[in-house]
């Protein structure tokens, strides 16, 4: 347990967490506004939609960790199950 | 640069030695042996080598070409970093088993036929199995078991596909197979089993979080690359791999999302990866191969580093369990760099290795209009960032500080993670020396505008849905626990399903061996009578009597002679 190790760091203060966050959803922005700016060869036609990618992206992560949370109620067992 | 010593040989038989060389010596020893072995490699000229003839087949121990020379290159440079990053520690048998297993993988990779294949296959087996008993603990050793058993069952298929393609045709040569006879069911299946096909996978996620901190570095990099490999060689373009491979990039994200262990999780992950490397075998165009072998070659490296930097969690916090983890950014900052670039490099973030490589294998289904297998691969993506590419260094090095305060890891460790990920940089934002060496001519272009911000939505919005979901508590928390996986059906259902079966056994061996005994207790005992130390036959005889029976018998002897 070295002092250096308990230094108080940037990641510590909520303000700078939030700075990430707020920093994230411009990121998100941009890449919307970013779609009228390239070409397009879409190789399927749902490519062709607006932010096609961006959407998909988003909906499957959280479809995702929804079906994940349900396959604890039947799947989870305690540490020591096969002990 | 000796022409047909296959750099195999080179590293089995120079890993045999290394527990004779006493340290510090030896630390120099096994970093030059897997060095001299890859010059061998680099400097040899394609064709068949050191050919053996069998009774009536020919042996090509050594066949290299294009495609077997990327994965030799590759396991190669797995080799060396995985025996830098265990350095620090003194006991040989990482070094030892690591290079017989690194060698045992470089072998069948350049083997010719399928005898060579089969030998060397079950060597990766019986060598890596020490990486996973050196963790020395109870649980490391029934693992190890659980892995042996299934290894050696896939070589032993393996050895029957063989057999029966030596009836069928003749020959042991290893080219392209199909699944309509019986023998290329058969090899099929034993490379499935290593590949960790669906519902043949639980060994990886049952055994290789169980290896020590440098144990599973070495073991993620051959055994599944070096069966892809295979599949690559035997069955490209087989249809139902593509199937297979899309179920493989999708079902382990689940189980990932919800693991503890976070070498566990990237196990699941590793499953997932293999699946886009099997999706690219089984569509079997040249640009298809050439993500399967540029995939196969950056997934080797940054699933490595993402395992050393988990092993190095482990090493210094005593657990990589994500519920006990949290805040370690502070105490080991390297380790968080170097793992992040993993994260990024497993995400196929642009600038990084996994985009130059797995849009090959997307553009590549695209190209085919595959379009529930493309959505199912996109879907895998964003699904690998969210579990490998921010919930490992989410939840162990940031998310709530669990108090544990350690040291950064140790030098070698270091030195090994910084290698890997200058290396998952290097060819991430110049691929063009990862192309070069690939099996096809490759007339591919990663960088385009459309790649990079379809790329980037994909994965900033896979970042939002997880911040979205932490800021509400929907995300589910990192609890202690198992999840049933296949596993379960051997340790637990056929355990209870064979205790009755088996007590039946036991008891019907006993009464039967009860009565043998009883029967050669009585033969021993009237053998004893009659030959015994006691019995007639025993007994001494005297010298003179002896001698009157000589005489007497030469004198019968003489008078039969004289008639």
């Amino acid at each position: 347990m070295t002092e250096q190790n308990d230094k108080y760091t940037w990641f510590d203060k909520p303000a700078n967490v939030k700075k990430i966050i707020a920093a994230l959803c411009v990121v998100c922005a941009l890449l919307l506004v970013a779609e009228f700016f390239y070409h397009k060869h879409p190789h399927f036609a749902v490519e062709e939609w607006f932010g096609f990618y961006a959407f998909y992206g988003f909906v499957m992560c959280v479809l995702l960790v929804l079906a994940a949370k349900l396959m604890r109620v039947v799947l989870m067992r305690d540490e020591d199950y096969y002990d | 640069m000796i022409e047909g010593l296959n750099p195999a040989l080179i590293l089995i038989v120079g890993a045999l030695l290394v527990p004779l060389i006493p340290q510090p010596a030896r630390r120099v020893y096994v970093v030059v042996l897997p060095l001299l072995s890859m010059l061998q490699l680099v400097l040899h000229p394609f064709g068949t080598f050191a050919e053996v003839a069998l009774f009536n087949m020919t042996l090509e121990t050594f066949r290299l070409d294009g495609l077997s020379f990327v994965f030799g290159l590759i396991f190669h440079i797995a080799a060396v970093l995985g025996v830098i990053y265990a350095i620090h520690d003194d006991d040989p048998i990482h070094p030892t088993a690591g290079l017989i297993y690194a060698g045992a993988a470089i072998g069948a990779a350049f083997a010719g036929d399928l005898l060579t294949l089969f030998v060397y296959w079950e060597l990766t087996a019986a060598s890596s199995v020490f990486l996973i008993w050196a963790r020395r603990t109870e649980t490391a050793f029934n693992a190890g078991m659980r892995y042996l058993i299934i290894q050696v069952g896939s070589g032993v298929i393996l050895l029957a596909g063989l057999i029966v393609y030596f009836s069928d045709t003749g020959s042991i040569a290893f080219n392209e197979m199909n699944l309509e006879t019986t023998a290329g069911k058969l090899i099929f299946l034993a490379f499935g089993i290593k590949c960790a096909f669906p519902f043949l996978h639980n060994w990886l996620q049952d055994t290789y979080p169980e290896a020590t901190a440098s144990g599973t570095v070495l073991l993620s990099a051959f055994t599944t690359k070096l069966a892809v490999y295979a599949l690559a060689r035997g069955y490209a373009g087989t249809e139902i791999l593509i199937w297979i491979g899309a179920v493989m990039t999708a079902f382990p994200i689940f189980y990932a999302v919800i693991e503890n262990d976070l070498r566990r999780v990237l196990a699941y992950s590793l499953n997932n990866q293999l699946g886009f490397m099997v999706v690219a075998v089984g569509i079997g165009t040249p640009l298809a191969l050439n993500g399967a072998a540029a995939h196969a070659f950056c997934h080797i490296l940054y699933k490595a580093l993402l395992f050393m930097s988990m092993g190095a969690v482990l090493l210094r916090a005593g657990t990589c369990k994500g519920s006990e983890l949290g805040g370690l950014y502070k105490s080991m900052p390297f380790t968080t760099v170097c793992c992040i670039i993993g994260a990024a490099s497993i995400s196929a973030f642009p600038l990084f290795s996994g985009f130059v490589s797995k849009s090959m294998i997307i553009s590549a289904v695209a190209g085919e209009h595959l379009t529930l297998v493309w959505l199912m691969l996109i879907f895998a993506s964003a699904g690998v960032f969210h579990h490998s590419g921010i919930k490992i260094p989410y939840f162990a090095f940031f998310a709530h500080d669990s108090g544990i305060r350690c040291e950064e890891a140790p030098l070698s460790m270091r030195v090994a993670m910084g290698i890997t990920a200058a290396l998952c940089i290097g060819i991430g934002v110049f691929p063009g020396a990862l192309y070069a060496i690939l099996p096809y001519p490759v007339d591919y272009v990663p960088y385009t505008a459309a790649h990079v911000i379809t790329q980037l939505q994909l994965l900033m919005y896979s970042a939002l849905a997880f911040t979205v979901m932490m800021l509400w508590k929907i995300y589910p928390p990192e609890l202690k626990s198992v999840n049933l996986d296949t596993d379960w059906f051997y340790r637990k259902a056929a355990v209870k399903a064979l205790t009755p079966v088996a007590a039946l056994t036991s008891g019907a061996t006993g009464t039967l061996f009860g009565q043998l005994n009883r029967i050669s207790t009585g033969a021993i005992s009237s053998l004893n009578k009659a030959a015994g130390p006691q019995a007639r036959l025993s007994r001494p005889i005297e010298s003179t009597n002896m001698v009157a029976l000589v005489v007497g018998a030469l004198l019968i002897f003489l008078a039969l002679y004289l008639i």
